[in-house]
């Protein structure tokens, strides 16, 4: 009786029989199985489960940050971490990249591997005297693709020069890293973080100190990979403005709570903004469609409806 | 006041010299080990490690010292192997255990060569002039005749195989060496890499160790490198730069051991400090 109920499960489990019996066989098998019926093609824009977070834990120097976080990354999302400093976004980000071990739950890397992730870290000082060539450096972003004998190709070398020239470093290519000024090692090692990216990339806080100009190619750039190459952009940020702008899916982490939702959820919310949490724990009622509202004067939300 | 006596036909000598095997061996034994040191010690350096070459080479003396007093007769069965797992125990501290691995290295390197020291002394030994023994593997041989076949086909085949090494994980060995993170969070295996690092290195510094004694060894890791950088802009240029700074200057310390009876360890060191100034000084022209 079970069966009849469900017709759509009986339908599926005949034709899953049907199928195994279609098995071309013999001199034309080959050809035959070119048409095959119930041959299954993966649409090319399916969306794709990339990473599943769940119950994650982490500590940073013994002190815990992360409790009980669970999310989905699916393929062309644009996620953007929100949060204050100290919140746990780049022990988060360095969990995510496997530099470190969480204490609780797991990251499952499903339709990704490793090797098709890339990062920009933050702009640290990387060694200021270490002798390299801009070249040699957005080249081994493709070190990691390669299994054991690393020689790069000419396909590597030609996509390394396409990166090159979206950022426009084509002109100091030759030129030592360690003569170059901080915008153009920054703009390098995004270079990198392209040719390491096939699926997936992270970014920690790309805009921190950027000039307008920058900012706003910065994320043209991402916007652009993130629609055309239907590339999965993570960032940790503190400009929630650019992310309301940019991003499809919002990890806010406060220190109380942890939210992800699409970035529509995220405007019709009204749970405090987290940039002026603290300053203004009375007032929790704060749409957020309006972003003028963040305006802070003297003590005083100025809302404008 | 000096020793030296400069020969008055330089090139009758040499072709004399070079007409029995052990020079030859000597000089071979010292291409080899100075092209090594060198490919290895720009990675070693950039990765601040340089204190590593000093660890090891203590620790391999002090690993000699027991393998003589166990009496072994090819003492590299005990030398090799200690040498290479505490090569691979310091090499394995990660950033943040830098700091607790300088003092780490410290520690080893000290402590080997006084408990080295202390067994030789102390226990019966078939040496018949200790002294004598201890200078020559502390500060390499002041003659070049030490070496027979056996020390050249092991170092030979060592040194080829470091290189081929080298030369097959090279974009690796630049990509650890330069991010170690982005390469871990990017799938590059950097345990991996930095294990054979580790094990290359300690084969290098005992290879190293017989033709220029424990204390000069690193040396030969730190000068090359150290010169090339102050020129070179590219990786390569660094690497192919410290190779070949590193092999003249083995080169000519040989000829220099032969020709007017210096040490050889110290004569290669020497020439390499000659040269770091030569190429600071061309750096700096460079860069004005």
């Amino acid at each position: 009786m079970s069966i009849f109920k469900n017709k759509a499960l009986l339908e599926a489990k005949l034709d899953e029989k049907h199928k195994k019996k279609i098995q071309p066989v013999g001199a034309w098998g080959h050809y035959r199985k070119q048409n095959r019926p119930y041959a299954s093609v993966e649409p090319k824009d399916e969306r794709k489960l990339l990473i599943k977070v769940s119950d994650l834990g982490l500590a940073y120097e013994g002190r815990r940050v992360i409790s009980n976080l669970s999310f989905e990354i699916y393929s062309g999302d644009y996620v953007c971490i929100l949060g204050e400093n100290g919140s746990g976004k780049t022990t988060l980000m360095n969990a995510l990249l496997g530099l470190k071990k969480p204490c609780e739950g797991s990251i499952d890397l499903c339709a990704i591997k490793r090797c098709e992730m890339g990062v920009l870290p933050q702009k640290t000082p990387v060694q200021n005297d270490f002798p390299a060539l801009v070249s040699e450096i957005v080249l081994s972003g493709f070190a990691g693709k390669k299994k054991g004998i690393a020689f790069y190709s000419r396909r590597d070398r030609k996509k390394a020069f396409e990166n090159m020239e979206k950022l426009g470093i084509t002109s100091i290519a030759s030129r030592s890293f360690r003569e170059l000024s901080g915008g153009q090692q920054q703009r390098v090692l995004l270079a990198r973080a392209l040719c390491a990216a096939e699926k997936l990339i992270v970014l920690d806080e790309p805009v921190a100190g950027l000039d307008p100009k920058s900012c706003a190619d910065m994320y043209s750039l991402l916007s652009d990979i993130n629609k055309r190459e239907n590339m999965t952009v993570i960032m940790v940020s503190h400009d929630v403005r650019g992310a309301l702008e940019h991003a499809s899916h919002i990890l806010q982490i406060n220190k109380n709570s942890l939210t992800f939702c699409t970035k529509d959820e995220y405007l019709n919310t009204t749970s405090p903004c987290p940039v002026c949490a603290e300053k203004n724990k009375e007032d929790s009622a704060l749409p957020y469609g309006n972003s003028d509202a963040y305006k802070y004067k003297g003590g005083e939300r100025n809302v404008q409806d | 006041m000096f020793k030296i006596d400069i020969p008055e036909n330089i090139f009758e000598t040499l072709r004399e010299y070079f007409s029995f095997d052990f020079v030859w061996f000597a000089l071979i034994v010292a291409v080899l080990v100075s092209l090594c040191s060198a490919l290895l010690g720009v990675s070693l350096v950039l990765k601040r490690y340089s204190m590593i070459g000093d660890g090891l080479s203590h620790v391999a003396f002090g690993a000699g010292a027991v393998a003589a007093v166990v009496g072994v007769t090819d003492n590299m069965l005990i030398v090799l192997p200690i040498t290479v797992i505490v090569a691979i125990v310091l090499l394995k501290t990660s950033a943040e255990g830098k700091i607790k691995g300088d003092a780490a290295i410290a520690m080893l390197s000290v402590g080997a060569l006084s408990v080295g020291y202390l067994l030789l002394n102390i226990t019966e030994t078939t040496s018949s002039n200790l002294s004598g023994d201890v200078c020559t593997s502390l500060f390499g041989s002041t003659s070049i005749l030490s070496l027979d076949t056996k020390d050249v086909v092991s170092c030979v085949v060592l040194s080829l195989v470091v290189i081929a090494t080298f030369f097959i994980f090279y974009n690796k060995i630049f990509s650890v060496t330069f991010d170690e993170r982005f390469s871990e969070a990017t799938g590059t295996k950097t345990k991996l890499y930095n294990l054979i690092i580790a094990v290359i290195t300690a084969i290098v510094i005992v290879v190293g160790m017989k033709l220029v004694g424990a204390l000069l060894v690193s040396a030969l890791i730190i000068f090359p490198a150290l010169s090339a950088m102050r020129v070179f802009k590219s990786f390569r240029g660094v690497i192919c730069g410290a190779a070949v700074i590193s092999v003249i200057g083995a080169g000519l310390g040989v000829i220099s051991a032969v020709l007017l009876g210096t040490p050889v360890g110290a004569s290669i060191v020497v020439i390499n400090i000659v040269a770091l100034a030569i190429f600071s000084l061309v750096g700096k022209i460079k860069s004005k």
